[in-house]
């Protein structure tokens, strides 16, 4: 029964279920708090903090990413820029391997423990797990880093092999919830998302798997994709806001506004209380500074630092300043929360 | 226009020359206001090359963009560091 339903506060009922007992909210928990208004924001963001504290700890995991393969992805997801089916002005285009290392020990400088690769593409095919293969040897001879991948949709024999190449976590997102997802993505469906999803699990490989807020999707289906992903447990969910881009279909929406963010930040981080929660795409536009301070007093302890696949983000000083200021340490390597 | 500082292999720094077209939306820059573009130009490098408007091949890594216009060379943008 809601919270709502028995007329008892839905932050009390999380207070006592995730903050005390170590129970997820479940999805019409989430929608509950979801519709919370601006009043209440600032009691949801202390408490989402204090749910991170005791299961996670004041430690924030730092990570860059670097596109390996940009543009030209046959996929489209809606909110892309880098799908060839749109008139996105992203071109195609491949980075070298002298150039993966110097990204790798560029983020590695900031204290950042992780380096993700990622290609755009509906999944590997033979050129790029040869290019993978050859960089990641040559980021883990140079850099003292642990990388991940997101390179699509996998077969098994493609798990194995990065499993063998030393790839320790796979990023593959749910993108949304079940139900909005035909919305978002017409050239794959969500159950196959899912099937990577869980051959990664099971490969020992740890899962990143999240998703984009502020599609045009209900609260409703927000709650859903929480929910969802709480079904799968992810080692970490990235929660992406939407930055819409010149020329895909969802490219005319509006950014979401602060509070909306916030308050989804909040609710993700008690529907997954032991979850790495990282900030990812869209945060400068959306958040801002003051709302990236919010939201690491809110609940989430990842971030990813300096810039994104095509998009530009904030110099990493400012962010270790602000994490050193709240007296949050960047997680060592191989520190597990 | 071509640069000598630029070439397509060794993308180096060149100066903020205005040119004519918005690199942000690929308009001409005496067309219109580019206000907006010039914001958003904080968190996206530029797609148009501003001497030809074509498309260019951009590459951003964690700490710089590198920016390819296949007549007019190539703009490398160090982000931080
Ligand atoms: S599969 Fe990835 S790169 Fe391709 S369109 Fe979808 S989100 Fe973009
Ligand atoms: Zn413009
Ligand atoms: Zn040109």
């Amino acid at each position: 029964m809601t919270a709502q339903a028995t007329g008892t506060d839905i932050l009390d009922v999380a207070r006592e279920q995730v903050l005390e007992r170590g129970v997820p909210l479940t999805q019409e928990q989430v929608l509950e708090v979801l519709r919370t208004g601006d009043e209440r924001l600032q009691d949801l963001l202390a408490l989402a903090h204090e749910v991170r504290m005791k299961y996670q700890g004041p430690a924030v995991e730092v990570e860059g990413i670097v596109s390996l393969k940009t543009g030209g992805c046959p996929e489209d997801c809606h909110f892309c820029s880098q799908s060839g089916q749109f008139t996105s002005p992203v071109r195609s285009v491949w980075l070298n391997i002298p150039e993966l290392v110097r990204a790798a020990k560029q983020t590695a400088a900031t204290g950042a423990t992780e380096f993700c690769i990622v290609a755009a593409v509906r999944g590997p095919d033979a050129k790029l797990m040869e290019q993978m293969r050859e960089g990641v040897a040559a980021i883990r001879a140079a850099v003292d880093i642990q990388v991940a991948a997101s390179l699509g949709m996998l077969t098994q024999e493609q798990v194995d092999e990065l499993v063998d190449m030393g790839v320790h976590r796979y990023n593959h997102n749910l993108e949304a919830g079940r139900s909005y997802f035909p919305q978002v993505v017409t050239t794959h469906t969500f159950d196959e998302r899912l099937d990577t999803c869980r051959m990664v699990k099971e490969s020992g490989m740890e899962l990143c798997c999240g998703g984009l807020v502020g599609m045009g999707e209900t609260l409703e289906q927000r709650a859903e994709l929480a929910a969802q992903l709480g079904e799968l447990e992810p080692h970490e969910v990235p929660l992406n806001f939407l930055n819409p881009r010149p020329g895909t279909p969802f490219g005319d929406l509006e950014p979401m506004g602060t509070g909306d963010a916030l308050r989804t930040i909040a609710a993700f981080r008690l529907a997954l209380p032991r979850t790495i929660l990282r900030y990812a795409g869209g945060r400068e536009l959306t958040l801002g500074d003051l709302g990236t301070r919010d939201g690491l007093l809110g609940g989430i302890n990842a971030v990813i630092v300096g810039n994104y696949l095509t998009t530009l983000g904030r110099d990493p000083r400012e962010d270790l300043a602000l994490l050193d200021e709240l007296e949050m340490p960047v997680k060592a390597l191989n520190e597990t929360f | 226009m071509v640069f000598a500082d630029a070439g397509a292999h060794e993308p180096v720094a060149r100066g903020d020359e205005p040119g004519t077209w918005c690199g942000q939306c690929g308009l001409a820059l005496a067309d219109g206001d580019h206000a907006a573009c010039e914001r958003r130009g904080a968190l996206d490098p530029p797609r148009f090359c501003v001497h030809c408007r074509r498309r260019m091949k951009v590459q951003v890594t964690p700490a710089a963009w590198t920016a390819t216009c296949v007549a007019h060379g190539s703009v490398e943008r160090t982000t931080w560091g």
